[in-house]
């Protein structure tokens, strides 16, 4: 969550935790060790979506850098098969050129965010007292600022690079997994087996290393997974009010803001196309966020 | 009580002294600092140089911090030299029109999820419920801004029943005299706020059905309409109060980007021009003011929840 600060980021179905299981405890544990049927739909619809991405571009040539305005806003048909923007892009090929940068940098996010996050928070709930204390307060300090907010000023200055824009993002992302990470190793910390690694004279460092964090592990897991899709989420805004990737770069939001000149002229293939793709590569990763929740989650094991 | 009201106090109030050193810091790690912000790209090394004298930006850190800080305390958020007006005149003209028009959502999105949670909660797993469930998820998976494209396409463009620019006017008075215009951003911000109350509510009535509670006062034979109004939803009710605390910066969120593709003239799109402007003295100004309230908005969801629901007290 996070990026957009929906509250409790938890995910799409907050709910599905919530829900008693009907059918107890240990019988059910095989069946519910399996991936849910929409947790393979979501990775299916990954899968392909990079493929689009990531290969689409090799096998589909499109010029996407030298606009051509002989060719703007054609409807879609043959040789364009969904049209073309007012600087005559292929819609189709800047779809998956424009995917790259959603992609590469959501991804990304997810791994820097939950990294940093994952290890403040064991740490925090680690130590405890007032290292704790601190550290959570700066979490709160974060959190209290609107991401989007700090993202319009730290771009007003400067049109950002991916890196730039990958550093930023995973900034204001690590918030989250922090707190989730935290509050399992404050409980973590008493069990016994993390007690006995330091009476027998382990360090601190070996106690969150081997065995905090690898016990938060699919907290971990589940929470990266929302949060590739609200950074894709949270580029499409920036780029769309226009503080995303500068031109030439194309991106998602970038095509919808352009598209979205052209409502009233009833080009409808420059702004369906990309807002349903966006839709369902989000919808996608939660659906695969909420499939390996209820594939991991340790409470139903 | 008491006890627990000062720790929510004192942690307020370390939160918001730290919201200040980020807006400090930002403020003054802008290429060139603030001088360089007011005086523009041309200003000359011996013009920034006097101007920090002038305004004491030559003063260390710790100094500058603190007269900063005595300024927020006397409430002067700042001066924008671009618009040549105080960000504190800005923001008394285009505050109340935000709040009004996240406000009203939320109450909308409120009184829609409430009942079709509670109603989704009883039909568990059935036809409606999963209906409803999908409805929810499409809308809470959508972004804001293509919602509301796709709500200007469809009922703007194509049927042409409301117009697609919210009503334009200074005071919040002029904004209201155009209901038909404002039906649009109002309706983005409901669907998309009514996506995330219902499953909540949703969630939160199930967990109420099935306290002891609820069984007792059926067997009692409580008539199940007053089981439903007395029991089920005013215990399922709590978690919005918090919920509200928790919404504030998403609020805040998809109200700048509603503002900004309604071109609707509150602080959201206030905040956009300023960034386009590079005009940093308001985008900070902004920026302090929601995250003050979304700090106060949470203290005050706690203390209420805290009233509500006496078992919080003692945990």
């Amino acid at each position: 969550m996070s990026m957009f600060s929906r509250p409790e980021a938890v995910g799409v179905t907050a709910v599905s935790v919530a829900e008693p299981a009907a059918d107890g405890g240990a019988v059910q544990s095989r069946k519910r060790r399996r991936i849910s049927a929409l947790g393979i739909v979501g990775l299916s619809i990954i899968v392909v979506a990079c493929l689009f991405c990531f290969v689409g571009p090799l096998l589909y040539h499109t010029n996407q850098v030298g606009s051509n305005l002989a060719a703007s806003n054609l409807a879609p048909g043959k040789g364009h098969p969904l049209g073309t923007d007012d600087n005559g892009f292929d819609i189709l090929g800047r779809l998956m050129i424009g995917g790259q940068s959603s992609l590469e940098i959501g991804a990304a996010v997810a791994v820097i965010a939950t990294t940093l996050g994952v290890v403040w928070g064991a740490i925090a709930g680690f130590a405890g007292g007032i290292v704790d204390g601190i550290m959570m307060r700066i979490v709160d300090v974060i959190l209290a600022v609107p991401a989007l907010f700090l993202l319009l000023i730290l771009a007003t200055s400067v049109a950002p690079s991916t890196l730039e824009l990958i550093v930023v993002l995973s900034f204001l992302a690590w918030q989250v997994p922090s707190r989730l990470v935290r509050g399992e190793s404050l409980t973590l910390r008493t069990r016994e087996f993390v007690q006995a690694v330091q009476v027998m004279g382990g360090g601190s460092t070996r106690a969150v290393i081997r065995h905090i964090i690898p016990n938060t592990i699919s907290t971990i897991v589940v929470n990266a997974t929302f949060q590739v899709a609200d950074a894709i989420l949270i580029l499409a805004v920036l780029s769309y009010l226009g503080f995303g990737l500068p031109p030439p770069a194309a991106t998602w939001g970038g095509m919808l803001s352009n598209g979205s000149s052209y409502i009233f002229a009833g080009y409808w293939w420059q702004i369906y196309p990309v807002g349903v793709l966006i839709v369902i590569v989000v919808i996608a990763f939660n659906f695969l966020g909420d499939a390996l929740r209820d594939l991991l989650d340790v409470r139903l094991r | 009580m008491t006890r627990y009201l000062l720790y929510r106090l004192l942690h307020s109030l370390v939160v918001v002294v730290g919201v200040t050193i980020i807006v400090f810091l930002l403020l003054h790690h802008l290429p060139g600092g603030p001088a360089r912000a007011i005086l523009g790209a041309k200003a000359t090394p011996v013009t920034i140089a006097a101007f920090n004298r002038e305004y004491g930006l030559d003063n260390p850190l710790p100094v500058q911090y603190l007269n900063y800080v005595d300024q927020l305390l006397h409430g002067n958020l700042g001066y924008s030299y671009k618009l040549n007006i105080s960000v504190d005149s800005l923001l008394a003209l285009d505050l109340p029109k935000t709040l009004f028009l996240v406000g009203i959502s939320f109450l909308i999105a409120v009184i829609i999820a409430v009942p079709i949670g509670i109603a989704q909660a009883i039909r568990r797993n059935r036809m409606l419920d999963h209906g409803l469930t999908g409805v929810s998820f499409l809308l809470y998976s959508m972004p804001t801004f293509w919602l509301a494209l796709l709500l200007i396409d469809i009922l703007s463009a194509r049927l042409r029943i409301f117009p697609p620019e919210a009503p334009q006017g200074t005071t919040l008075g002029q904004v209201i005299t155009d209901p038909l215009a404002l039906i649009l951003p109002v309706l983005t911000l409901v669907l998309i706020n009514f996506a995330l109350f219902s499953r909540y509510m949703r969630a939160s009535a199930i967990e109420s059905l099935a306290q002891d509670y609820i069984k007792v006062a059926r067997s009692k034979g409580l008539p199940e309409h007053k089981v439903l109004w007395s029991h089920v939803l005013r215990n399922s009710l709590l978690p919005i109060v918090t919920l509200l605390g928790l919404s504030l910066p998403w609020l805040f969120t998809a109200g700048l980007v509603i503002e900004q593709i309604f071109n609707y003239p509150g602080t959201g799109l206030l905040f956009f021009t300023s960034a386009q402007s590079q005009d940093y003295p308001v985008e900070l100004g902004i920026t302090i003011v929601i995250a003050v309230t979304t700090v106060v908005g949470n203290l005050l969801a706690d203390i209420a929840y805290a009233v509500l629901d006496p078992r919080i007290r003692y945990s």
